[in-house]
């Protein structure tokens, strides 16, 4: 199947800074990529400049076969969503209103939404688990019901590639697991190019075909989970030891992060 | 229909019953008082009633633009200030947050100083107001797109020519002290003496304002979630932030022209629109529309038959009432 989304020698700076620097990466439909790294490693830097919201220092960004900057915003909306990190504590809107937003890139940004917007949006609050919250405001809202809402704005979009900047930070142990559950079936079942940044590296394993490891802005490795995730690479990239065993149940490694000092 | 929607309704109904009692008392009180019956069938013309001719000429001549004009400005205001609050994503902007009342003064404040005192004065005075107000505005966007065009970019460049503005609006107070009292009054916000010219020139003006406003409904909610939040969305910012700042200083110069600078209204109503109806613009321009609207045409009679036949300027009484009332109601909300 063909690359949705790739960057090319992709350079970003913030200010004089190089944050990221020559990354290459192509992500199919149907893949979940995810991006890993300690703090710093311009994860965060690398997703926004994907999702066109920083213009790249060097190096080019593909939607779909074509150059990201040449498309317009909406017609880029439609084709890619960006789930940032955070809370929406600070949204003045309702659960409902903010999700309704993310049928902007299709039905524009005067005219009512239609029946069918609103369908879009019945089954994004269903499939996210927060259709009980609609009318609630944000700010009366947990963290993690807060990155619910952001996800499901974004699936609202119905876009073909979707970018999680740490979708499961604060959320509690179910919503971790329903949300890499449904990132999952957005990838196999409706052939969406995932690029997910997490910090739990298991949840990588669980979640992810292939890995790409960041570190101080550059690619230290980008390849298949197994491959990626050894106590070699790891240890180098996040400067603990790190002890890998077999996952219990699933067919997965099993990442164990041990004290400095062993 | 769902719950939240059926509230708003049943406020949007609620506030435009009080707006029309508040309408029929403000015909009738002031310095003549004119019983309500009196004032209905002056306003409705049932033939059958003996009207004397005096009451006629006060209520049609004198109080019923003058309180039209007043719940339109309270409305424009209103609107104006919920969106910059907003855009800018400040519970503390108000309709003046990027330099419309600076630049609104200092025009006013330049034509009664050079203006005899002709019979084109007051007309001269509103259009200085005016074109000061909107030479503000651009004049801050300037400023600001010169140094990367952001929401503090705006919100800096207002502050400070506002702060410049005033200065120069005090010097020339003090150099012209025989109009000492004329540019104060007008400083103060009053709609003494205003009636249907002032009332033809603001009031469209307003309420096409309010209607863009209305229509930038989306844009606004997506940006009230931030920069990268909107533009992720593909709304294209700059035009976005282009189309509300015009809307909404055209109805924030249109509302200073007819009266003044009225502080308040445009801060405190949308605050209570929101306690009423939640979130989400496109609800609350309306519902807060009839909130100012309400508020200026309370206030306004309150100021002109407190102590008749003086009138008093009715910005004091925005927030000597305003104020308190707010706070009692976040203290309910709280609770």
């Amino acid at each position: 199947m063909s690359d949705l989304i790739e960057a090319h020698d992709l350079s970003c700076a913030i200010g004089s800074r190089t944050v990221v620097e020559q990354v290459n990466l192509a992500v199919r439909a149907g893949e979940v990529l995810a991006l890993i790294g300690p703090n710093g490693a311009g994860k965060t830097t690398l997703l926004r400049t994907l999702a066109r919201l920083l213009k790249p220092s060097a190096g080019s960004v593909m939607i779909e076969g074509r150059a990201a900057w040449q498309l317009q915003g909406r017609q880029l909306a439609r084709q890619l969503a960006f789930a940032q990190q955070g809370s929406a504590e600070q949204w003045p809107l309702t659960v409902e209103q903010a999700v309704r937003l993310g049928r902007a890139p299709h039905r524009g940004w005067l005219l009512p939404l239609s029946s069918d917007d609103q369908a879009v949006v019945e089954r994004v609050l269903e499939q996210v688990g927060i259709a009980h919250l609609r009318q609630r405001p944000l700010d009366q809202l947990s963290g993690g019901e807060q990155r619910r809402v952001i996800v499901a704005r974004a699936l609202a979009q119905e876009p073909r590639i979707l970018l999680l900047d740490e979708p499961t930070a604060g959320l509690d142990l179910k919503y971790q697991m329903t949300l890499l559950e449904l990132v999952r079936n957005l990838a196999q079942e409706q052939g969406l190019a995932v690029v997910i940044t997490l910090h739990d590296l298991n949840h990588a394993a669980l979640v992810a075909e292939r890995i790409a490891l960041l570190v101080a802005g550059q690619l230290l490795a980008l390849d298949r989970a197994e491959a990626v995730l050894r106590p070699d690479l790891l240890e180098q990239a996040y400067g603990v030891p790190i002890a890998i065993g077999r996952h219990p149940i699933y067919d997965k490694p099993l990442i164990t992060p041990l004290l400095p000092e062993g | 229909m769902k719950a939240g929607q059926l509230s708003f309704v049943g406020w949007l109904t609620l506030l435009g019953a009080c707006l029309s009692l508040a309408l029929v008392i403000s015909l009738g009180v002031g310095a003549v008082q004119v019983p309500v019956e009196q004032v209905l069938s002056a306003l409705f013309g049932r033939p059958d009633r003996a009207l004397r001719a005096a009451d006629l000429t006060i209520i049609w001549d004198l109080r019923l633009p003058r309180a039209v004009l007043a719940a339109l400005v309270g409305a424009g205001l209103a609107g104006a200030g919920g969106a910059f609050q907003s855009m800018f994503r400040n519970p503390l902007a108000d309709p003046f947050v990027i330099g419309a009342s600076g630049g609104a003064a200092l025009g006013a404040t330049l034509a009664i100083v050079l203006a005899g005192n002709g019979p084109l004065r007051g007309v001269s005075t509103s259009l200085a107001a005016f074109v000061g107000a909107l030479g503000a505005v651009f004049l801050v966007y300037l400023l600001a797109a010169s140094s990367g065009e952001t929401i503090s970019a705006l919100l800096l460049a207002g502050a400070t020519l506002s702060t410049s503005l005033s200065a120069v609006v005090s010097l020339l107070m003090l150099l012209n002290d025989q109009k000492l009292q004329e540019i104060f009054a007008w400083l103060m916000g009053s709609f003494s003496g205003r009636s249907w010219p002032q009332l033809w020139a603001s009031g469209p003006l307003i309420l096409i304002g309010l209607g863009l406003l209305w229509l930038l409904a989306r844009p606004l909610d997506a940006l009230a979630t931030g920069d990268d939040s909107a533009r992720s969305l593909g709304l294209p910012l700059e035009q976005a932030r282009v189309a509300i700042v015009c809307a909404a200083s055209l109805v924030t110069a249109a509302a200073v022209a007819s009266c003044g600078i009225i502080g308040f209204v445009g801060l405190i109503a949308p605050h209570i629109g929101r306690l009423l109806v939640g979130t989400g613009y496109r609800r609350l321009l309306p519902i807060s529309a009839l909130i100012g609207a309400l508020m200026l045409l309370a206030t306004d009679s309150l100021a002109r038959s407190l102590m008749p036949p003086l009138e008093l300027p009715v910005g004091i009484f925005t927030a000597l009432i305003g104020g308190p009332s707010f706070l009692w109601l976040l203290r309910r909300r709280q609770q």
